[in-house]
């Protein structure tokens, strides 16, 4: 005999990624009839229980409403990221002063660092080339480097870094 | 259908075209690979995302249905593009791909594809022995 | 209007596919060519939306996201073996 909790936890390994999934079914099938959701649901259900194994432990989002606004703000830098990049491609060459810089990091688990890489790609003039193995630097490609390299470090640590570091709590 | 909606989509149209033309003639422009890489992952992105927009509205606006298949591709997409652009980053590191000659700080490659900590350049005696990546 | 629009849009996106070709063809590096076939798979994926709302027909949505977990798997699977390739040696 189990407690109930435990039933319920072998039952949805994985509550929030069964919601996820059948949301996203009814996306594909741009329909909310019945069957559609019940469909949904077995394949919601059934899909958490065998990829549950293989799961690793990530920290959940702790601030949703913080999650939401650092989506908004990275959804504006995209549209000024892409109109800057266009215009720095068609004006010319010579003006392009590309450069690595590394950047120290505060976070040391894989799905902020992740999100942290994914935003500093999408985002002005920078792209993620790597991490080193102890998960303390992040090497970053920079299609226009100021004159002190300092300047892209500090935009990256205080308008990204420390976003992702509220939103995840750790 | 008015002609308030149809310029609405029409604007999405034109501003995702020129978008994905501006990635491709970056990607065609550029002088080596690093540089070559922003273009398409963002350009070519927002491009795609107008186009989505601009056909979803079309489609709700002239046919009634409303899809919400774009808004799965666009999210797919932006999800997606940064880890394509990071794997060729790596991949173009690990071989040691030639980068324009004003580049700067290009001893941080050294250690990248080692996936050390940088090196700080007097301090040249750090362990450079590690061959056991992954 | 939208038909010309329409039509428009897509000359500048075959322009783009032709730009990608070029450099798909020159590239002096394998990565290089591979960053061109990805943005070949993207700009398709445009191209097939814009003949939808030509044809005026939702169908081709399905196409347009099949192509985008293609592509996308088939560049990391590019880079991966690039990446094991090298190591090995």
């Amino acid at each position: 005999m189990s407690s109930p909790s435990s039933v319920y936890s072998k039952l949805l390994p994985m509550p929030y990624h069964t919601v996820l999934l059948v949301i996203v079914w009814l996306m594909l099938n741009s329909s909310i009839g019945l069957g559609h959701i019940l469909l949904g649901l077995v394949l919601g259900i059934v899909i958490p229980w065998i990829c549950a194994p293989l799961r690793m432990h990530q920290p959940g989002v702790k601030r949703p409403l913080k999650a939401i606004s650092y989506v908004l703000i990275v959804l504006k830098d995209i549209v000024v990221a892409n109109i800057e990049v266009a215009i720095l491609v068609v004006g010319p060459m010579a003006r392009i002063k590309p450069g690595f810089v590394a950047i120290p990091l505060d976070i040391h688990q894989d799905l902020p660092i992740t999100v942290l890489a994914s935003t500093v790609t999408m985002t002005p003039g920078t792209v993620s080339c790597d991490i080193s193995e102890d998960k303390k630097w992040l090497y970053v490609h920079v299609l226009n480097m100021p004159e002190n390299e300092q300047e892209v470090i500090d935009l990256i640590k205080s308008r990204y870094e420390s976003r992702v570091k509220e939103i995840f709590g750790c | 259908m008015s002609f308030a909606i149809e310029l609405v989509i029409s604007f999405f149209l034109i501003v995702g075209g020129i978008f994905v033309l501006v990635g491709s003639i970056g990607l065609l422009r550029l002088k080596d690979l690093y540089v070559r890489l922003h273009a398409p992952t963002k350009a070519t992105t927002l491009g795609l995302g107008g186009v989505l927009i601009g056909s979803m509205f079309y489609m709700h606006y002239a046919q009634g249905y409303i899809t919400i298949n774009e808004l799965l591709i666009t999210l797919f997409l932006v999800i997606t593009a940064p880890v394509t652009a990071h794997i060729l980053a790596k991949v173009a590191l690990h071989h040691r791909v030639k980068m324009m000659q004003r580049t700067r700080n290009p001893h941080h490659v050294e250690t990248a594809r080692m996936q050390q900590a940088p090196q700080v350049l007097e301090d040249k005696s750090k362990d450079k022995d590690s061959n056991t990546i992954k | 209007m939208l038909d010309i629009t329409v039509i428009i849009v897509s000359g500048m996106l075959c322009v783009a596919l032709i730009l990608n070709l070029w450099r798909l063809i020159i590239g002096p590096h394998v990565v290089d060519r591979i960053l061109a076939l990805d943005t070949m798979y993207i700009n398709s994926i445009a191209l097939i939306l814009l003949y939808g709302i030509y044809n005026r027909t939702p169908l081709y949505f399905e196409a347009a996201l099949l192509i985008a977990m293609l592509g996308f798997v088939s560049s990391v699977a590019f880079g991966k073996y690039l990446l094991r390739g090298d190591i090995i040696e």
